[in-house]
């Protein structure tokens, strides 16, 4: 297991160091100009020159490339441009606030996801499959950003319920688990959750269907084993493709959705990201993507041990 | 084409009810900017106009400033930190700056002379400890002119300038004193100075949570009695996203809401929330390439496509988010002048002049343009620009749109026209504010300020136009400037140098409860009178 696990982390760093090349190549290559971006308009060329001079962005992109990784792999993942904060800092706060989000939104999906996918797996072509099958075919074609304008129309506009927008009350000072704040939760967290519910409930009727119809199934039915210990051998079976989409899937959530989160001003990853490129601030959008891409890889990892743990199968290929 | 064409999902409220929730506090007036941060608090404030307006003349006083209290003429500049100011006789390269007295930082200390040559050091002098490179690239940007400065007693200091210039005194409408007591407090660190900032301004700064909220409350010793906030607490919301600006401001989240897209107007009215709209000092023009290769260096084709906008038209579509727009400036502008070409729709006229400068429909002018999807002070690029291409269509003229990602198109105007990566480009739509006599007309005419040294994108160089430039520059007399400046915007005028379309009117969505809003004919706001009811 020891071996399994250092092989998977041996594997992750090519794909980091392919993931910051891409996205440094990404930036690079995207039109536009940093520096005309922080400067005001009046700005002469002179300025543009000592500006580029500054952020070392006049020097060889190899250069730039390699002093970057060089910080990065020490934890200095350098300061903003446009607001000259270290973009640690506005990292922390971002990921802290996507992850309130990615936990409420994640464990919606996962559960959600899971009971309708068994529910509709086990009933098979019956009227509950048939509800549960429009029910998810919606939540995956409802893109993200309108449903949660829709949300908000009727759930902020029109009834006055829950807030459209922000993290807490006009004068909250950081995130509590109280009302005031998680009333301010639930519309994002329903926007974030759909598409993953959705894709989630789908793979796992199709797990399940797939198992149900093996044999084993049969010849336990046929031992006369109670339907709940059927069920249980069923899911477990049904549980690893399951579990990979999951992880995927919150992966996703950790990352941020730029949509969502600029829809309700949540100030996570995602709206930070989206700040970072339209403002082209190199080392906020570097550092920002190098970390979401090091959770995806934490992530894929952590999914490939609960998966390799509930399928004995997994670990010995 | 009717507005219609460009519905949103926020269309659809027009079928629904809505209730609006009472404000959080009397007295706290909650704001949804345009912006995605908060912009920088330490009297250097990035993120162009919307920053000066937020975290400029709130927290930070500047020596001069602009009359915010008119909404019926042009905002004039007006003293501020320095209550008299002029060139030395015989010397027009050296201006005197009489300070105020009596006038305190947030942080108690006094307000002087040093304080001054403090926050210019701050941004030129890279030898002197509070020398900070983002503070430099906002000052510098702004202040071209200034080249030294000295104390001459404790309440009056002397500028110098590279060049005689008139329009000096408008570089100082940026130039916002930030304590350098409190500075040295706070160890000698302008990103601690950002969250703790200290200026002379009206409002400070109590809480401030980047890229979320900034809360100021009223600086009760202000200077200017009258200009004590009548507020308890203002907060700043960086609400990027224009449908959740909507959604804030018709569910009670806010009380103003910047910027509103023009397809939400009725529904917002019908919501009871007002519309406050004024003309601004903005245009949104096409600039055009009059290098020997485009079809623009033909006066007639330029007044041509003039001729061929439907600007009442693109009003309508826009539901009153716009005025019309003859000139760089409004008619009623001291500036305008009497051009003799009257910029207005006419297609047959359009199409007699195409004739004229040998187009046909065997040989159609086509012409390509440079535009945005969206950007800071942009309105609407795609809905207009879409409105005028079938405008030129019906006078037999292509306009071929070539759109680009705000920052991408800004990296085009940087490159003028006779840029490499502009070949086949001959139009660009950028829209600019033109709050003073530099940026609003001599910024776009001289041979002199062809980028990369200015914003002249198209290469105009006309000797009339250099030589009022030239003139105004050297004029002290402001009647007489004034005179040379609506000579100047005739003559650009009847050249027909850009395509005017409309000016910008500022829009805001405001609660009933706002009371006290003035709405200055400026990109700049007074939040002192206003108050909640």
């Amino acid at each position: 297991m020891l071996l399994y696990v250092a092989r998977r982390l041996l594997y992750s760093i090519p794909i980091i160091i392919g993931v910051t090349l891409i996205v440094f190549s990404l930036v690079h290559i995207a039109p536009g100009d940093p520096i005309s971006a922080l400067l005001p308009n009046e700005a002469t060329a002179e300025m543009v020159d000592q500006a580029r001079k500054d952020f070392g962005l006049d020097k060889p992109l190899v250069v730039q490339y390699a002093i970057w990784l060089g910080n990065a792999a020490v934890g200095n993942l350098g300061k903003s441009i446009a607001s000259g904060r270290p973009v640690s800092e506005e990292l922390t706060a971002a990921v802290g606030n996507t992850f309130i989000l990615a936990i409420s939104a994640g464990t919606l999906a996962c559960v959600l996801g899971f009971i309708l996918g068994m529910v509709a797996g086990l009933w098979r072509d019956r009227a509950l499959d048939h509800a549960v099958s429009l029910f998810t075919i919606s939540g995956v074609s409802l893109p993200h950003y309108w449903l949660a304008i829709l949300l908000v129309i009727v759930f902020s506009v029109n009834l006055s319920w829950l807030p459209p927008l922000g993290m807490g009350p006009d004068t909250s000072n950081g995130w509590r688990p109280d009302w005031a704040h998680l009333q301010h939760l639930i519309l994002p967290t329903i926007a974030t959750a759909a598409i993953p519910m959705a894709v989630i409930a789908r793979t796992m009727r199709a797990a399940m269907i797939e198992v149900l119809d093996q044999d084993f199934v049969t010849t336990l039915r046929a031992k006369g084993l109670l339907p709940k210990r059927v069920l249980w051998h069923v899911v477990r079976n049904a549980l690893p493709t399951t579990l990979a989409v999951m992880g995927l899937q919150i992966g996703n959530m950790l990352g941020g959705s730029v949509l969502v989160e600029t829809v309700f001003a949540w100030p996570g990853t995602g709206f930070l990201l989206a700040s970072a490129i339209f403002q082209r601030d190199l080392p906020l959008l570097q550092g920002t993507m190098l970390v979401l891409a090091m959770f995806f890889v934490i992530l894929n990892l952590a999914v490939d041990l609960i998966q390799s743990w509930t399928d004995p199968r997994i670990r010995r290929t | 084409m009717k507005s219609r064409r460009y519905p949103t999902f926020l269309a659809g409220l027009v079928f629904t009810a809505m209730a609006i929730v009472p404000a959080a506090a009397q007295g706290t007036l909650r704001v949804a900017m345009t912006l995605a941060d908060i912009p920088l608090m330490d009297g250097a404030p990035d993120q162009g106009t919307e920053g000066v307006r937020f975290s400029g003349y709130t927290v930070y006083d500047a020596l001069i400033s602009y009359d915010l209290s008119r909404a019926d003429q042009a905002a004039v500049l007006r003293p501020s930190l320095a209550t008299e100011w002029k060139p030395v006789d015989g010397d027009p390269l050296r201006w005197v700056f009489k300070l105020r007295q009596g006038v305190k930082f947030h942080d108690g200390s006094a307000f002087n002379a040093d304080a001054v040559i403090f926050s210019l050091d701050r941004g030129f002098t890279k030898e002197h400890p509070a020398y900070d490179a983002a503070i430099e690239r906002q000052l510098k940007a702004y202040m071209p002119s200034v080249k030294s400065w000295k104390k001459l007693d404790d309440f009056t200091v002397e500028i110098t300038t590279t060049t005689p210039d008139s329009l000096f005194p408008y570089q100082m409408t940026r130039l916002f004193v930030a304590s350098p007591t409190q500075w040295e407090k706070l160890g000698r660190d302008w990103n601690a100075f950002r969250s703790n900032p200290s200026g002379t301004g009206p409002w400070m700064l109590e809480t401030l949570v980047p890229r979320q909220r900034a809360e100021l409350v009223p600086n009760k010793d202000y200077w200017d009695k009258s200009r004590v906030p009548k507020l308890d607490r203002l907060i700043l919301l960086p609400v990027p996203e224009v449908s959740a600006r909507t959604a804030a401001i018709l569910s009670g989240r806010v009380d103003w809401a910047e910027v509103p897209s023009p397809d939400t107007v009725e529904r917002l009215k019908e919501a009871g929330i007002r519309l406050s709209t004024n003309s601004m000092p903005h245009m949104w023009p096409y600039t055009l390439s009059e290098l020997p290769d485009s079809p623009f260096a033909d006066i007639r084709v330029r007044k041509a496509l003039n001729y061929a906008v439907d600007r009442e038209g693109l009003v309508k579509v826009l539901n009153g988010l716009a005025v019309p727009s003859v000139g760089n400036v409004t008619p009623d502008h001291p500036w305008f002048g009497k051009p003799t070409f009257e910029v207005k729709y006419d297609p047959a006229e359009a199409r007699r002049l195409l004739a004229e400068a040998g187009y046909s429909k065997d040989k159609p002018l086509k012409v390509k343009a440079a535009i945005s999807t969206s950007g800071s002070g942009q309105m609407y690029p795609l809905i207009m620009n879409e409105f005028i291409q079938e405008n030129f269509r019906e006078v037999g003229v292509e306009l071929e749109l070539v759109v680009f990602e705000w920052e991408a198109l800004r990296a085009r105007r940087r490159a003028g026209a006779q840029g490499e990566e502009n070949k086949g480009i001959t139009m660009l739509n950028n829209s600019w504010t033109a709050t003073d006599p530099y940026s609003g007309l001599l910024r776009f005419l001289s041979p002199s300020e062809i980028p990369p040294a200015g914003t002249n994108w198209g290469n105009i160089n006309d000797p009339e136009l250099t030589s009022l430039s030239e003139q105004i520059r050297a004029e002290f007399d402001p009647k007489k400037q004034d005179d040379l400046l609506a000579k100047l915007h005739q003559r650009h005028v009847d050249m027909a140098n850009f395509i005017w379309v409309v000016h910008d009117v500022g829009a805001l969505a405001l609660s009933p409860k706002v009371k006290g809003h003035v709405h200055a004919r400026s990109p700049f706001v007074d939040f002192s009178p206003i108050y909640m009811q």
